[in-house]
């Protein structure tokens, strides 16, 4: 389903302003040394995580990446599981023991973030095959950044994807940088002509656009059900933050110019603020009121998640294997 | 009881669980028609389509990577590796993704696969066809490994593999494929984690996997006429591994020799060695020997190949010096 009413508009702004407030606090919580480990900041990318992920249901699965957050948040998570898990804490998606780099959150059909780069290609892919052999409607996209398509497995992948037919959807997030280099110095030639090569059908779009992004992965989804897939997207996009929270000074691989001219002119929640105001979709106040409570939300999680308990430590041994209640007993 | 070969079993096991369960399809390089180079899955693609068997391009991270996602969402994979030394191929898939899904999820996703490959050296294939990398795969928490010893324990144990909700890997000696042994009409199946006393004997305790239990009842045999009575013990699953059956066997005999065709440093038969002498050390009269592949990479022709491995021989010459309180070198 295409979104084109008002309630659709309202949820994708919303889930893309839960995103953003996300990383702010997680950020925070870094910075204030209350986070253990690192994190890697989805913020800039909120349009591509909201637009694909509103163009699925439950049933439809996702693979995600270290860059996760935006994923995880868009396809249904919840804050207080989520900053649970960012804090280590039991009640996290994972109990504590995945973190920001592997969150899953099965329920919502998120297969998890992974901290190999391009490490999810394998399962998306696969869950897919499942889909098929088992006659089942459901599309997997598995995201990844443009780093990732550097990995030799995302060749042998889309090969089998392209032979079987597979519904799978690779969205590559193209921000601009594979870690600390520029795209350009890493990727030769097109990334899409690399997914064209095996008879992929392959576009290229504004991954600032959530609308654009909504729209294209309503289609394409709808062909994948049907068995027309795959297919590949390059979103052009932007991390506003560096590769992680601790990548602050950044000025020897990009300009802070460069920063500015995107968070400038290119928001995609600005941007989609805009146009919702100048629809008459919603007014300002409306929008106002809509930040305010994802704010809240943010505040209310953090809260709880700090406060809540440490899993206790006979967990340590536990979920090695799903039917050996304690591996080292 | 009718016999049949090992290969025989494997096929048996994997076809009869195709039949109960319809989520267990077959994955690997020339599975379908070809039935694998060994011809271990002759006829199954007939019987089940290339729905359920599928070739697939040589392409073993990419495939394993795909079973890893199917396993995940709903289907029971069984991917066959046409080499054990292609392991090092598949170790992300393998190592950092099915054997950890479960883990950093908290309990909540799971990875019921099975990956069928082999081991065993003396075919003549040189350093990249021959290797038992068995103790690879074990070192890493959250994948299960079994090793058949015979076409018996091939099927009981492929059977309970594929059922089992974890990753399994089977290592299979391809030497052993078409050795036969007794295996009953009806279905059983062997449990993970529970060793079998394949011979009982009081003087000295051989634990040995895979094709390395023949190797130890050949050694056994030969002390026979000497007046030494070995045990031969073969655990069947390294991981999990049944150390109350091995270490009450110990107490008994004093003396044991364990033996593993994977490289002896840093392998199987270190870290049984190492269990034994933590917890039996003070019922020991002799040091606890290892007995692995020689730490060279398996060469080719047969004048060093023969002499990389383990044999009946070796076994029997170092259980000698045990047995006569010889302190040695392990061979």
């Amino acid at each position: 389903m295409t979104k084109t009413n008002t309630e659709d508009y309202l949820r994708m702004y919303t889930q893309m302003v839960r995103i953003r407030t996300f990383e702010d606090n997680a950020n925070q919580l870094y910075l204030s040394a209350k986070m253990p480990g690192l994190t890697h900041m989805y913020s800039g990318e909120e349009a591509v995580a909201v637009g694909i992920c509103e163009a699925l249901t439950d049933d439809d699965r996702i693979t995600s990446t270290h860059r996760g957050h935006g994923h995880c948040v868009a396809k249904g998570a919840e804050f207080k599981e989520m900053f649970c898990e960012l804090l280590g804490k039991a009640e996290g998606y994972c109990r504590g023991k995945g973190g920001s780099m592997h969150i899953a959150d099965q329920s919502h059909g998120n297969l998890g973030a992974n901290a190999i780069v391009g490490g999810s290609m394998g399962i998306a892919t696969g869950s897919a095959l499942r889909a098929k052999l088992q006659g089942s409607d459901d599309v997997t996209v598995c995201f990844f950044g443009d780093g990732a398509t550097a990995q030799g497995l995302w060749y042998e992948v889309m090969n089998m994807a392209a032979l079987w037919n597979l519904p799978v959807i690779y969205a590559c997030e193209n921000n601009g940088y594979s870690e600390y280099t520029k795209t350009e110095e890493i990727a030769a030639g097109s990334i899409t002509a690399r997914a064209e090569a095996f008879g992929i059908e392959s576009h290229q779009v504004d991954g600032q656009d959530v609308l654009a992004v909504n729209a294209l992965t309503n289609k394409l989804v709808a062909r994948a059900r049907k068995g027309e897939g795959p297919f590949f997207l390059e979103l052009m996009t932007y991390r506003y933050h560096g590769h992680h929270v601790g990548d602050i000074n950044r000025e020897y691989y990009r300009s802070k110019d460069e920063e500015k001219d995107w968070k400038e002119n290119r928001d995609p929640i600005v941007r989609f603020r805009g146009y919702l105001v100048e629809q008459g979709i919603a007014t300002e106040d409306e929008i106002e009121a809509i930040n305010t409570a994802v704010e809240k939300d943010a505040t209310d999680a953090v809260a709880y998640a700090e406060a809540a308990a440490y899993p206790d430590v006979s967990e340590v041994d536990m979920h090695v294997f799903s039917d050996i209640e304690h591996a080292l007993a | 009881m009718r016999e049949i070969t090992l290969s025989q079993a494997v096929n048996e096991a994997i076809a009869e669980e195709m039949r109960r369960d319809p989520t267990v399809f077959l994955m690997g390089e020339d599975v379908a028609e070809a039935g694998t180079p060994f011809k271990v899955l002759s006829g199954l693609v007939e019987e089940f389509g290339t729905d359920r068997v599928l070739d697939t391009p040589i392409s073993e991270p990419g495939f394993v990577g795909l079973a890893v996602g199917a396993a995940m969402t709903g289907a029971r994979p069984i991917v066959d590796l046409m080499f054990g030394d292609f392991i090092y191929l598949v170790m992300d898939q393998l190592c950092n993704q099915a054997a950890k899904q479960h883990y950093m999820s908290g309990g909540k996703l799971t990875v019921p696969m099975v990956l069928r490959t082999n081991i065993g050296a003396t075919r003549r294939s040189a350093a990249q066809h021959s290797q038992s990398l068995q103790a690879l795969v074990a070192h890493i928490p959250g994948v299960k490994v079994a090793m058949p010893s015979s076409a018996y324990e091939a099927k009981g144990l492929m059977k309970t593999a594929i059922r089992d909700n974890n990753p399994v890997v089977i290592f299979e000696d391809k030497l052993m494929y078409q050795d036969k042994a007794p295996v009953p009409e009806e279905e059983y199946l062997i449990p993970f984690g529970e060793a079998h006393i394949k011979r009982e004997g009081s003087d000295i305790t051989f634990i040995a996997t895979s094709s390395m239990v023949q190797v130890a009842e050949k050694a056994a045999a030969l002390l026979d006429a000497e007046g030494i009575s070995a045990e031969v013990i073969d655990p069947r699953t390294i991981v999990p591994l049944d150390e109350a059956t091995l270490l009450a066997s110990v107490k008994k005999t004093s003396r044991a020799i364990v033996i593993d065709e994977g490289h002896q440093s840093y392998g199987v038969t270190a870290e049984i060695a190492s269990r034994l002498n933590e917890k039996a050390f003070y019922h020991l009269d002799a040091p606890v020997l290892r007995m692995g592949a020689m730490d060279v990479p398996v060469p080719f022709s047969p004048a060093l190949e023969d002499i990389t491995v383990p044999t009946p021989e070796g076994v029997a010459a170092n259980a000698r010096k045990l047995c006569a309180g010889e302190m040695i070198h392990a061979a």
